[in-house]
């Protein structure tokens, strides 16, 4: 991986601060700033998730028994047919990694965009109209942010049943309020602002208002809140299908493929555990650092989140 | 001061009232509350029964008003698999959660905190660069993967530490560990900024412009007002951590109420689930409330408005 | 007889994270300072004052370091002393106290206990020794009920108190040199003309020498003996107030005299000084006023002014001054 150095001036900064700097760069693999590796681990796991179906040596969900807990490739009983072993009903494990990223992909992009829009619309709702909407709406995100996402998501699985389709709504419910109170108070802070005032002074409908003043103005936080927001909705999403009431068997979910690799985990077979972890790991990583970047980038103020 | 109080307290009921409607509202949500609150197995009659019970027939807020009554005495609801009342079965795992929770907790201040001064004052140095790394790594690591490693490599690989159960100090590492692990970076975090926050303040430059040794700025000066919202942040998580426990409990079968809520889920006991979710919504009502009032105790600002 | 303080050709630079920009914020700035004596510096903001203040207290942001020159103390260059050395001046010796009173105490400690931390530092007092001489501090800068107010927070306290508190923390070791930036600036104008009457009531008790950083000549005027006007980093003109308010050899110093509006003035509208003050890191050649000086001629443009002696103990810099 190459990294652009910094120009360094010896008679300016002192030399340690600029060799950590640089140490820094180096492992964020910051180019001018920019997260390179991030972002390519982001679009390789896209791009796997997208084709895997193409990528992927054998069927994530049918295994062979007969070739149960086969080790990676490289260890003593491990086989070429198998890069990264076998699970505990002999299905390849790296087949299963690669649709993974598929699963973990749609329901943490699709949840997030829920989150979002709901969050946000209603987030604007909040600060512009204010009054009696305001104080529902807050008192509302209020309580639903009192309760731990995980227990409520958890809460909601057991009422409505587990199902792809439902995670997502339930993470949707669960994580829209945050983004409700941080729009809200951006939005009371642009309700003061001249243009804004401007345009009710002209005579503008309220929804015309939200609809070309204030949502514009508010879409980069929503962005950079919803690249934050991924990393956590995918450790939510790996917690309820480890748990059992996330994504449903025999789909190959990361967190899926944890809670089976703890089957294995007493007698050493430690690529069942390792393996879907780091690859949750790298995900979340990547769209934090991703995240971090694009909020110095796109809003300074934003830092305090 | 007393007006303070009585907003808090306000705030705090109304929560409470939010929390069991929305709990309610769920519930009924899925159309036959009955499916959810009758033990598996039961016959037409008993459906029959606890529909009559329920008073299923009778308006929206009669019903709710009943829940609320029976919350209000105490009654939870019983569990299908332990025969026993919910309220019961959780008080009496709930002491062994805290225990996890508040070993965690001092785990994620005896490492966030130092290191997050220490990243602050050493802004921009090899202290703050390794800071970043760890708060990183702490952010995006699952905390039931910390878990699960950690069984791995101390329990399979080393044999020092039991991987599960309780009753000896030594099987309260490793879940501590795991439980605090994402805390302790998120402290970290939040001790760096308010740290940094503070030492650019007025007051602590004046405190330089004293003459006074660099220690007495860092340790009295900044330190005591950097830690406040760390502090209030520590009594919020304490709570969270016993919620969110729910993963690490399972997966060092450690007896707590996290454990509680995935026995429930596992053996579809409904009454357990619901009743774990509302007892942690309230608990963390409660805390906030009490922090709240805690704050203005402490905070000479508020004590005398 | 040394000066109590002498700034020798100082010059401090702000050098940003990169090492691209280097910005002189204050440049080859000398003047002397007697015992007992009050220089007031004035000049619009950005023009390097409080860098200057902070340069003398060697207390300036990691991004800053002063380049060369030398500021000596009693003698004594303090630009060579190392940190200890200075901490162990600070507060004791030289004294200094910032604009904002509210902002300059801790929200979290009592009163008191912030003005007896610095003689249990510097004199090494015992608590009850230190409390007891907070009390008389704050008698000294005039607090009704002190042996109340002491045990107060800075937030129960008014703003004009609280100025006083930063005041009573500044002279509580006798030094001999305060140091104030702006100290009026955020008060009521009501209080300000008190508050000068207890600084200059403190100088003469103490025999304190005081330097006044304003933006405003008036108190100046009221204040000072002497004045220095600085500009972009550059000090334009120094010299006795009296002598400077009537007869300014710099321009810059003479618009600034202008556009004080005066109620018996004629003139009908307010003067202001043509243009903005200079982007420190893109300073025009040559003088740094000349694109808005009335009087800019063409060797100006070109060459950067030197220290012109116009009469006794009255410097400027400026080519006109020169003839």
């Amino acid at each position: 991986m190459s990294t652009a150095s910094a120009p360094l001036s010896p008679s300016a900064s002192p030399s340690r601060a600029a060799s950590l700097t640089l140490a820094w760069r180096f492992a964020a693999f910051h180019v001018g700033g920019f997260p390179v590796l991030p972002t390519l681990i982001l679009l390789v796991l896209a791009f796997t998730a997208v084709f895997a179906n193409v990528i992927a040596p054998s069927d994530p969900e049918i295994g062979t028994l007969g070739e149960r807990f086969r080790p990676p490739a490289w260890q003593t009983g491990g086989s070429e047919k198998y890069l990264l072993g076998t699970d505990h009903l002999g299905r390849d494990v790296l087949s299963r990694l690669i649709f993974g990223a598929r699963v973990s992909m749609v329901v943490g992009l699709t949840a997030v965009l829920f989150a979002g829009a709901v969050g946000t619309a209603l987030g604007i709702l909040s600060g512009f109209l204010g009054g009696w909407v305001d104080q529902v709406i807050m008192r509302v995100t209020d309580t639903w942010l009192a309760l731990p996402a995980l227990t409520f998501a958890i809460f909601l699985a057991a009422v409505v049943g587990p199902s792809e389709m439902n995670i997502v709504i339930i993470l949707g419910a669960v994580y829209w309020t945050r983004y409700a109170r941080v729009i809200r108070g951006e939005v009371l802070s642009l309700r003061e602002r001249d243009f804004v005032r401007l345009a009710i002074v002209a005579g503008c409908s309220k929804w015309t208002i939200m609809r070309r003043h204030i949502l514009p103005n508010v879409l980069n936080s929503a962005i950079v809140l919803g690249t934050l927001m991924l990393g956590v909705v995918i450790v939510t999403e790996a917690a309820l299908s480890f748990l059992g009431v996330g994504v449903p068997p025999p789909k190959p979910a990361w967190g899926l493929m944890l809670a089976d690799g703890k089957k294995g985990l007493m007698a050493g077979y430690w690529w069942l555990t390792v393996l879907p972890g780091s690859c949750i790991m790298l995900m979340v990583l990547s769209a934090n650092l991703l995240g971090d970047w694009l909020r110095v980038k796109l809003d300074p103020q934003l830092r305090q989140l | 001061m007393k007006r303070y109080i009585f907003r808090r307290l306000g705030y705090a009921i109304i929560s409470l009232v939010l929390l069991s409607a929305t709990i309610f509202v769920f519930v009924r949500l899925t159309g036959d509350p009955t499916v959810l609150l009758v033990e598996p197995g039961a016959s037409r009659g008993d459906i029959e029964a606890l529909r009559k019970d329920l008073g299923l027939d009778q308006p929206l807020w009669v019903q709710y008003g009943a829940f609320v009554k029976n919350l209000v005495h105490g009654d939870f609801g019983s569990s299908f698999y332990y025969r026993t009342p919910v309220l019961e079965l959780y008080l009496s795992r709930l002491p062994h959660s805290l225990l996890l929770a508040t070993t965690a907790m001092v785990f994620s201040l005896l490492i966030g905190i130092p290191s997050g001064v220490l990243a602050a004052v050493r802004v921009n140095g090899w202290g703050d660069g390794a800071g970043k790394v760890f708060a990183l790594l702490g952010l995006s690591m699952p905390s039931f993967w910390v878990g699960l490693l950690m069984i791995l490599f101390f329990s399979v690989y080393l044999g020092w530490l039991p991987s599960s159960g309780s009753g000896t100090p030594l099987h309260l590492v490793m879940p501590a560990v795991a439980l605090g692990w994402y805390f302790a970076a998120a402290h970290m975090r939040l001790t760096r900024s308010s740290m940094l926050e503070v030492l650019g303040s007025e007051y602590v430059k004046l405190a330089r412009l004293k003459g006074l040794p660099e220690a007495l700025v860092i340790g009295k000066h900044a330190f005591k007002n950097a830690l406040i919202p760390v502090l209030t942040l520590a009594g919020i998580n304490l709570v969270i951590m016993v919620n969110v426990a729910v993963v690490v409990e399972t997966v060092f079968a450690w007896p707590g109420i996290g454990r509680l809520l995935y026995e429930g889920i596992a053996f579809r006991d409904f009454p357990v689930v619901q009743a774990t979710v509302l007892l942690g919504g309230v608990m963390i009502i409660a805390v906030n409330l009490l922090v709240d009032l805690l704050y203005a105790v402490i905070d000479p600002r508020i004590r005398f408005q | 007889m040394t000066a109590l303080l002498e700034l020798d050709h100082l010059t401090t630079r702000y050098v940003s994270a990169r090492g691209a920009r280097v910005v002189e914020a204050v440049s080859d700035i000398s003047f002397r300072l007697e015992a007992g004596e009050t220089l007031g510096i004035v000049g619009e903001s950005g023009s390097g004052k409080t860098t200057l203040a902070l340069s003398i207290m060697r207390l300036l942001p990691p991004a800053a370091r002063i380049a060369s020159g030398a500021v000596r103390f009693e003698g004594e260059d303090l630009v060579t002393k190392s940190d200890r050395e200075m901490r162990r001046l600070r507060g004791k010796r030289i004294a200094m106290i910032l604009q904002d009173p509210m902002a300059s105490l801790n929200p979290l400690f009592t009163v008191g206990d912030q003005v007896a931390e610095s003689l249990r530092v510097h004199e090494g007092a015992s608590r009850r020794t230190a409390w007891s001489r907070a009390r008389e501090l704050l008698t000294a800068v005039k607090i009704p009920a002190p042996e109340a107010r002491v045990r107060e927070y800075p937030h129960q306290l008014s703003g004009g108190m609280r100025q006083r508190i930063v005041g009573a923390i500044a002279i509580s070791c006798e030094p001999r040199l305060l140091i104030a930036d702006e100290p009026t600036t955020s008060l009521d104008v009501t209080i300000q003309a008190q508050y000068l009457n207890l600084l200059r009531e403190l100088q003469r008790e103490h025999g304190l020498a005081l330097i006044f950083i304003t933006h405003n000549l008036g108190i100046v005027a009221r204040m000072c003996d002497r004045v220095a006007v600085m500009y972009a980093g550059r000090l334009v003109e120094i010299g006795p107030v009296r002598r400077i308010f009537d007869s300014p050899a710099h321009p810059y110093t003479r618009a600034l005299l202008e556009s004080i509006p005066r109620l018996a003035d004629s003139r009908a509208r307010l003067t202001a000084i043509d243009g903005q003050p200079p982007d420190l890191a893109a300073l025009p050649t040559g003088c740094a006023f000349h694109p808005r000086c009335p009087k800019v001629e063409d060797r100006c443009r070109r060459e950067v002014p030197t220290d012109v002696t116009v009469a006794e103990d009255h410097r400027a810099r400026c080519w006109l001054a020169a003839r």
